[in-house]
């Protein structure tokens, strides 16, 4: 494996830097943030101090923080110039992830309220 | 041949730069194409995962009186599994990294590890599930439990895909050293085995933690 050129001009994901001293601080970095959010969300959930409905939101926010952490410090993901491929790729991966969930809950929520039969049905559908 | 002759045919420069970008210094090399390529994988199937993902949550409240998420999940099952699965992520980090200094022995030992941590997942994972099946919870019982079992075990099914692959990882370093080839498989590995905790993160959160709200 040839070592790192300053001037390529790209690498590749997941490859470890150059120094071993940094590269596995780095990854002790990435595990000490990823099993700290990991441990706020299961304290959020668990809790009963935070204000109920904002709980679910706070989780997704946690998750994608952690997922965040996973790339930069796991998968070596930079803004740096040698990055650029590899973060355009993900920002397309990150657009279509988004576009296929936000626009199938938003579109099937709404049918399923367009659709609501009679109580006595919907309690057997809906869990709450 | 002038830069004044060359601007307009590219229609981009960079300020003068010798190097626009634009691939005068001819194709990357194999060990930069490659694992991009794996990348592009990667992101593509993290875009099915998306697709199951939005399955789950519309069909999440359609339990047709059956279990719902509070009576099925149990938290303590799924903390193990996340700092399993964590931990093998980041053991796998240091695989890479003694692979790097074409360490053997460490390599091994840390790909060992990150299988060991991955088969303890995966162990809890099934246990899981035919503790449901058992309870007549199974995919067949109601929308939301073909969902969630598709959701997770494909999961389930790329964990058991990498646990074969590190295998055969492990085999190839130790009969055919590091070799470039080799050492590029191993990191299209762990670019995957990342991947992989990356979407367990978002089935832990929507799935089991958002599920088990009081």
């Amino acid at each position: 494996m040839t070592e790192h050129d300053p001037d390529a001009l790209n690498v590749a994901p997941g490859q470890p830097h150059d120094n071993m001293l940094s590269e596995t601080v780095s990854y002790v970095i990435g595990l000490g943030l990823a099993l700290l959010l990991t441990a706020v969300s299961f304290w959020v959930a668990s809790t009963s101090a935070l204000w109920g409905p904002g709980v679910a939101v706070g989780l997704v926010v946690l998750a994608i923080a952690q997922m965040g952490v996973h790339l930069v410090f796991f998968l070596h993901i930079t803004s740096g110039p040698d990055n650029t491929n590899n973060v355009l790729a993900l920002a397309f991966g990150v657009l279509i992830v988004f576009l296929v969930m936000i626009g199938t809950i938003w579109i099937m929520s709404h049918m399923n309220a367009n659709m609501m039969p009679g109580p006595e049905i919907t309690n057997l559908q809906m869990q709450h | 041949m002038t830069a004044t002759s060359e601007a307009p045919a590219i229609g981009l420069t960079h300020g003068g730069s010798e190097d626009t970008g634009l691939g005068h210094r001819g194709p990357e090399s194999k060990s930069i194409v490659v694992p991009y390529g794996f990348w592009l994988f990667v992101l593509s199937d993290m875009v099915l995962f998306s697709a199951l993902f939005a399955t789950y949550a519309s069909l999440v409240g359609a339990t047709d009186g059956g279990p719902t998420t509070n009576q099925l999940f149990d938290r303590n099952l799924v903390a193990v599994e996340t700092m399993a699965l964590l931990i093998s992520s980041f053991v796998c980090g240091l695989a890479m990294i003694a692979a790097k200094r074409k360490n053997m022995a460490w390599t091994q030992i840390w790909l060992l590890v990150t299988g060991a941590l991955g088969l303890v997942f995966l162990s809890i994972e099934l246990f899981e599930f035919g503790k449901m099946i058992g309870e007549g919870a199974g995919p067949q019982r109601s929308a939301f439990l073909s969902a969630f079992f598709t959701l997770v075990g494909c999961h389930g099914a790329h964990v058991t895909a990498g646990l074969l692959w590190l295998g055969t990882m492990m085999a190839q370093i130790w009969a055919k050293g590091f070799r470039q080839d080799i050492t590029r498989r191993l990191l299209c590995f762990s670019v995957f085995w990342h991947a992989l905790d990356i979407i367990w993160v978002a089935i832990f959160t929507i799935v089991y933690l958002i599920g088990t709200l009081p």
